[in-house]
């Protein structure tokens, strides 16, 4: 297409004009929290209720394969369904509050405090 | 009216059974494969120029490129600059794989819960690695919540555990189910445009808007699993 020598004032121009469009974006930008772009109400509708859901049956299956190995039939099983309930209410949380996917609550929290005494 | 499940059907073109193990190429396979030629073929013939002021072509990688490279910067942070080509694969293939499926008779390969369970998997197990490999046996602190009573770990630590053992499922879980749907309802839709005679039209004119939705949502659904692996990855490489 444009094979033609370039005049490289014109390459530093160029330059000059796109490092200035490319900080007034990250300017604009950087006031938005990270877990701002989860998406549309609907996204994150969605995404509550395959939490819940994922939650209790990856609770269920542990308690279920334990239960197996151990030979305790239906007692960890019961046990680690309302584990996994529990932690399919804290991630339902977790969605909800915008604190990501991140394992342990207390972190989430202090980086998003972080986050805010830190600026922007 | 035609099965509205029945596009999702495995069919082996190529059967191979080794060891007692199906390996047949199927349709899904093939799908697949095509993907990953397109994005080969598209990315190494659009760069090729070199052009210092890109065409066409050449632009949409860039902004390809530049989109991921963007979402590790703001997520993940420097120190995930390294994971770059895997998080850029990721992202064209469940993108390719979501497009594809878009045009009529093609095979999905992302409406198959093992398929992105496979990539789930492998992303829960990569993340898993990487943060034992930065943090050692620190990492194991993650599942107890700091400046939480001693006494509730007995509770906490297999909650937190849990929580983060379902990330894989909630993360394939998420991507094969709107795939799924979406194809559902669009064939539905479209058996409903051949039931209802001359009106038919109101279906058809719905399956319209729907389509662009569903393309939306290929789009949308191929940054979300994109970007739910770097805020993972953010996890494990920055967790104090």
């Amino acid at each position: 297409m444009t094979d033609e020598p370039l005049d490289p004032s014109r390459l530093d121009d160029l330059d000059a004009r796109l490092r200035a469009a490319r900080a007034q974006t990250s300017v604009e930008t950087e006031g938005q929290s990270r877990g701002g772009n989860a998406g549309t109400g609907m996204g994150l509708g969605f995404r509550i209720a395959v939490e819940l859901v994922a939650g209790i049956a990856v609770g269920t299956l542990i308690g279920y394969a334990l239960d197996g190995w151990l030979g305790t039939r239906p007692l960890l099983m019961v046990v680690f369904f309302f584990l996994g309930a529990a932690a399919g209410v804290l991630n339902v949380y977790r969605a909800a509050k915008g604190l990501d996917d991140s394992v342990g609550l207390g972190q989430a929290t202090r980086r998003r405090d972080g986050d805010l005494t830190n600026g922007s | 009216m035609a099965n509205p499940v029945e596009q999702f059907r495995i069919e082996p073109l190529v059967p191979l059974e080794v060891g007692g193990v199906n390996l047949s190429f199927t349709n899904s396979a093939l799908v697949m494969v095509l993907s990953i030629c397109l994005v080969t073929v598209f990315l190494t013939m659009s760069v090729r120029g070199r052009a210092l002021v890109p065409g066409r072509w050449q632009s949409v990688a860039e902004v390809l490129y530049e989109f991921v490279a963007n979402m590790i910067r703001d997520n993940v942070g420097a120190k995930g600059r390294k994971y770059f080509p895997f998080i850029f694969t990721l992202f064209m293939f469940v993108l390719f794989g979501n497009m594809l499926g878009m045009i009529p008779y093609v095979f999905t390969y992302t409406s198959h819960i093992i398929v992105t369970f496979g990539l789930a998997i492998v992303v829960f197990i990569g993340v898993t690695i990487i943060g034992f490999m930065t943090h050692g046996l620190h990492y194991l602190r993650m599942f107890f919540p700091h400046g939480a009573p001693l006494a509730t770990a007995i509770i906490l630590v297999p909650i937190e555990l849990i929580s983060y053992c379902s990330r894989p499922f909630s993360l394939a879980i998420r991507l094969f189910a709107n795939m799924t749907v979406g194809h559902i309802i669009l064939k539905v839709m479209a058996g409903f445009v051949v039931a209802l005679g001359v009106f038919g039209i109101v279906p058809m004119a719905f399956l319209g808007g729907v389509t662009v939705l569903e393309f939306g949502i290929a789009l949308l659904q191929a940054y979300v699993f994109t970007i739910l692996s770097c805020i993972y990855l953010h996890d494990a490489i920055h967790m104090h």
